[in-house]
C-alpha cells in the first residue's frame, strides 16, 4: 500500500506488453548474431586448435584446449615453425616461407600496380572527356568495368601459351600482370566513386595558382582520395592474396603462392590433420589480422560500389 | 590510332595555348614512328624465325615483349610532345589502356584462333586448324552441358544467400552493443582463401568420422553423414561453403545501403503506426532495391567464376555433380591438356555469360522503371 502511494506513474497494462516485446526483440536479435558470428568463427577457431593437438585428441573430437585436451606443437614442428625448431635448420619451413614470400611479394605489387593505374584512368575519366575513336568516357568506362564479367577460365588457357612463349612462365612478374589485370575493374570502380565526390572547384584553385594538371593532381587531389585508395588497395589485396587458379595453372616451382601450396598438401597426406591445419592457419593468418584490423577500409571500399 | 580529342565537356576546364612548335611535333611523330617501326620490324623477325624462314632470331618472344613496352612509353611521351597539354590529359587512361587491351583483346583473339584448332600440349604431332570439331565435340559433351545445368543450381542458390546476407546486415544496423565485434566477426570469412576454407570446412569439419560437423549431423539423428557422396548432398555441401565465404560480402553492401537510407521516411512509417514487418517490407525493401540489385547483379557475377572450392574438395565429384564450367575446363587441362577444346569451351561459356547478364539487366532496367512509374502513378 505505502508503494502505491509514493509513485505516481504506473505502467499501464499495453507498456508493460511493449516492455516485454522489447525485451524478446533484443534477446532474439542478440540472438541471432551470436549464433551466426559462431558459425563464422568456429571454423576458424577450429582450425586453429587442431593445429596443436595430436592424433587421438582429433580421433575423440576433442574441442577446447587445456580442458580437453593438452595443446602440442605437433603441427607446427612439421612446419618447423613451433619454438623448439624454430633456430633449427627445416626445408619445409623453407619451402613455405618462398611461397609465403612469393604470395607477399605477387599481392603487393598487383595492388599496388592496379591502384597506380586505376587511380590514374579513374581521375582522367571523372575530369575531362576523352575520344579514342567511336568510344566516349562512358564507353571508356563501361570498358573498364565490363572485364570484370570476364571469367579467369577464358584467358587462362591462352595466357599458358603466351606465358610460355614470352618466358614469362612460373614467374612472378608474370602472375603480377595477370592479377593486376583481374582487380583492375574493381580498383577503378571505387576510384571513380571517390574522385567524383572531390570538388573540382579545389584544382580550378590549384591551376589558378600555377601549377599543372598533374601537379594539382598530386598535390590537391591524392591527398583527399588517399582513403579510398587504401581501400582500394586493401580489398585488391585481399583478393589478389586469396587467388588461386592462376596461379595453379601458370606457376610450378618458382613462383608458386601459398594457396598453391596449401592445395598441393591437402591432396597427398591421410590424417595428418595438425600439419594441415598448421599450414592452413599460417596462410589465413595475416589476411584474419588485416580483416581485424583495417575492418574500416574493407567496408568502405565495399561500400562506394553499393552507392552506385 | 585516333588519339583523344579536344571537346567541350572537360569536368575541369583548363585554358592552355594548344600551340607546338613544329620541331616539337616532328620529334613526337619521329619518336612514336621510329618505336612503331623496332616493334614490327622485331615481330616479323621473331615470326619468320618461329616458322623456320629465317636462321637468326631470339630465343624466345620476351624481346619483342621490350619492344612492345618502349613503344607504349613513346607513344605516351609522343602525346605530350605532339599535343602539349590535351596530351598531358591523355596520359591519365592511356597506360590502363593500353594495359587492358594487351592483356586481355589480344590474349582474347589468341584463345579464338586456338579453340578452332586441335592443339594438345601432350601431343607431340603439333596443332592444326580443325574447324568446328571441337564446337561438335562440345555440343555431344554431357560433363559440359551438366556443368553448365549445375551454374544454374549455384546461380539459384544467391537468392538463399540473399535473404540470410540482408537479415544480418538488418541485424548489424540494429541499436545493438559490441557492433564493431559483431561487423568484424560476421566479415572474417570473406577474408579467407576459397582454398584454406576447402581444408578447414570441406576436408576436415566435413569428414565423415572425425568432422565436427559429421558429428553433429549424428546428433540430429542422421545415421550416417556423407557430405560428398550423393550428388544432392555434394553439391548443397559446396553451395553452403561457398555462401559461407561469400555472404559478407552481400551483408556489407546491403548494410551500406541501409545506413544510407534517409532516416525521415523510416521515422514518418513509424508516426504513421507501421509495424515493424510494414515498414520493412512496404518502406525498407523497396527503396533497397538498387542496392539489393547491383549486389545481386556483382554476386552472380563472382558465382560464375566460382571454381577454387570445387577442385580442392570435389574435383567436381561424384559423377560431376558438382562440377561448375570453370573447375571442367581446368580439369580437362590438367587430366587431357587438351588446350585446343577447353579454350573453346572457355568461350562458348563467356558468350552464354555475356548473353546472360546483358538479358538480366535489360529485365531488371526495364522491371525497374515499370515499378517506379507504378509508385508514380
Amino acid at each position: 500500500m505505502s508503494e502505491q502511494s509514493t509513485q505516481i506513474f504506473w505502467d499501464a497494462e499495453p507498456d508493460l506488453g511493449f516492455r516485454v516485446k522489447w525485451y524478446t526483440g533484443r534477446v532474439l536479435i542478440y540472438g541471432a548474431l551470436i549464433f551466426w558470428a559462431l558459425i563464422c568463427l568456429f571454423p576458424i577457431y577450429w582450425t586453429v586448435t587442431t593445429s596443436f593437438k595430436i592424433a587421438p585428441d582429433v580421433m575423440r573430437g576433442h574441442l577446447v584446449p587445456w580442458v580437453d585436451f593438452e595443446p602440442q606443437w605437433r603441427g607446427w614442428r612439421s612446419l618447423g615453425l613451433s619454438p623448439n625448431t624454430i633456430s633449427e635448420t627445416s626445408t619445409v619451413r623453407e619451402e613455405f616461407l618462398k611461397r609465403f614470400m612469393n604470395s607477399v611479394v605477387i599481392s603487393l605489387s598487383a595492388s599496388m600496380l592496379a591502384v597506380m593505374l586505376g587511380s590514374l584512368a579513374a581521375y582522367g575519366l571523372s575530369r575531362f572527356s576523352y575520344r579514342f575513336g567511336f568510344m566516349r568516357n562512358s564507353d571508356i568506362s563501361f570498358f573498364f568495368l565490363s572485364q570484370m564479367i570476364l571469367p579467369p577460365v577464358v584467358l587462362a588457357l591462352p595466357f599458358l601459351i603466351l606465358y610460355k612463349e614470352l618466358a614469362l612462365l612460373d614467374s612472378r612478374i608474370g602472375v603480377i600482370l595477370l592479377y593486376t589485370l583481374m582487380v583492375l575493374p574493381i580498383v577503378i570502380w571505387i576510384m571513380r566513386d571517390q574522385f567524383s565526390a572531390i570538388p573540382v572547384e579545389l584544382e580550378e584553385a590549384a591551376l589558378v595558382d600555377g601549377l599543372s594538371i598533374w601537379g594539382a593532381f598530386f598535390q590537391i587531389v591524392l591527398p583527399i582520395a588517399l582513403p579510398g585508395m587504401v581501400a582500394a588497395f586493401i580489398l585488391s589485396l585481399v583478393l589478389c592474396w586469396n587467388e588461386y587458379f592462376f596461379a595453379a595453372l601458370l606457376t610450378s616451382t618458382d613462383a608458386k603462392t601459398l594457396p598453391v601450396m596449401v592445395a598441393s598438401q591437402t591432396g597427398s597426406q591421410g590424417i595428418n590433420w595438425w600439419s594441415m591445419a598448421a599450414l592452413s592457419t599460417a596462410a589465413i593468418a595475416p589476411l584474419v589480422v588485416i580483416g581485424i584490423v583495417l575492418e574500416r577500409y574493407i567496408i568502405k571500399g565495399m561500400a562506394s560500389g553499393a552507392g552506385k | 590510332m585516333s588519339m583523344p580529342a579536344q571537346s567541350e565537356g572537360d569536368k575541369l576546364h583548363v585554358v592552355t595555348s594548344d600551340h607546338m612548335s613544329p620541331g616539337r611535333i616532328l620529334a613526337g611523330r619521329t619518336l612514336v614512328w621510329s618505336a612503331a617501326i623496332l616493334l614490327a620490324v622485331m615481330l616479323i623477325v621473331q615470326a619468320l624465325y618461329e616458322f623456320e624462314r629465317i636462321p637468326f632470331g631470339f630465343e624466345n618472344w620476351r624481346p619483342v615483349l621490350y619492344a612492345y613496352l618502349f613503344w607504349a612509353i613513346a607513344m605516351g611521351l609522343a602525346q605530350v610532345l605532339i599535343r602539349g597539354e590535351q596530351g598531358k590529359r591523355a596520359l591519365f587512361v592511356l597506360p590502363a589502356v593500353l594495359f587492358v587491351v594487351s592483356m586481355v583483346i589480344f590474349p582474347m583473339l589468341f584463345g579464338l584462333y586456338i579453340s578452332f584448332t586441335d592443339w594438345n600440349l601432350a601431343s607431340l604431332t603439333g596443332r592444326k586448324f580443325n574447324g568446328l570439331d571441337n564446337f561438335r565435340q562440345m555440343l555431344s559433351d554431357p560433363f559440359y552441358w551438366n556443368a553448365l545445368k549445375n551454374m544454374v543450381y549455384y546461380v539459384a542458390a544467391i537468392a538463399v544467400e540473399y535473404a540470410i546476407a540482408f537479415g544480418l546486415a538488418l541485424l548489424l544496423n540494429a541499436d545493438i552493443r559490441a557492433r564493431k565485434f559483431f561487423r568484424v566477426a560476421l566479415l572474417l570469412p570473406l577474408m579467407l582463401s576459397p582454398v584454406a576454407v576447402s581444408w578447414m570446412v570441406g576436408k576436415s569439419m566435413m569428414e565423415i568420422r572425425f568432422g565436427p560437423l559429421a558429428k553433429l549431423a549424428r546428433f540430429l539423428g542422421w545415421e550416417s553423414p556423407s557430405f560428398f557422396g550423393t550428388p544432392e548432398v555434394a553439391r548443397l555441401a559446396i553451395m553452403v561453403m561457398d555462401a559461407w565465404t561469400f555472404i559478407p560480402f552481400m551483408m556489407i553492401m546491403i548494410l551500406a545501403g541501409l545506413q544510407a537510407l534517409p532516416k525521415e521516411v523510416l521515422e514518418a512509417a513509424k508516426v504513421d503506426g507501421a509495424t515493424a514487418w510494414q515498414s520493412f517490407w512496404e518502406v525498407i525493401f523497396p527503396l533497397m532495391l538498387p542496392v539489393s540489385i547491383t549486389a545481386i547483379v556483382i554476386r552472380i557475377i563472382f558465382k560464375l567464376k566460382l571454381a577454387d572450392i570445387i577442385i580442392n574438395v570435389t574435383s567436381g565429384g561424384p559423377g560431376g555433380a558438382t562440377d561448375s564450367v570453370t573447375s571442367f575446363i581446368f580439369r580437362e587441362y590438367r587430366d587431357r591438356s587438351n588446350v585446343g577444346y577447353g579454350t573453346l569451351l572457355a568461350m562458348v561459356y563467356l558468350v552464354l555469360i555475356i548473353v546472360f547478364i546483358l538479358t538480366l539487366m535489360s529485365v531488371v532496367n526495364r522491371w525497374m522503371r515499370r515499378t517506379n512509374q507504378g509508385g508514380n502513378g
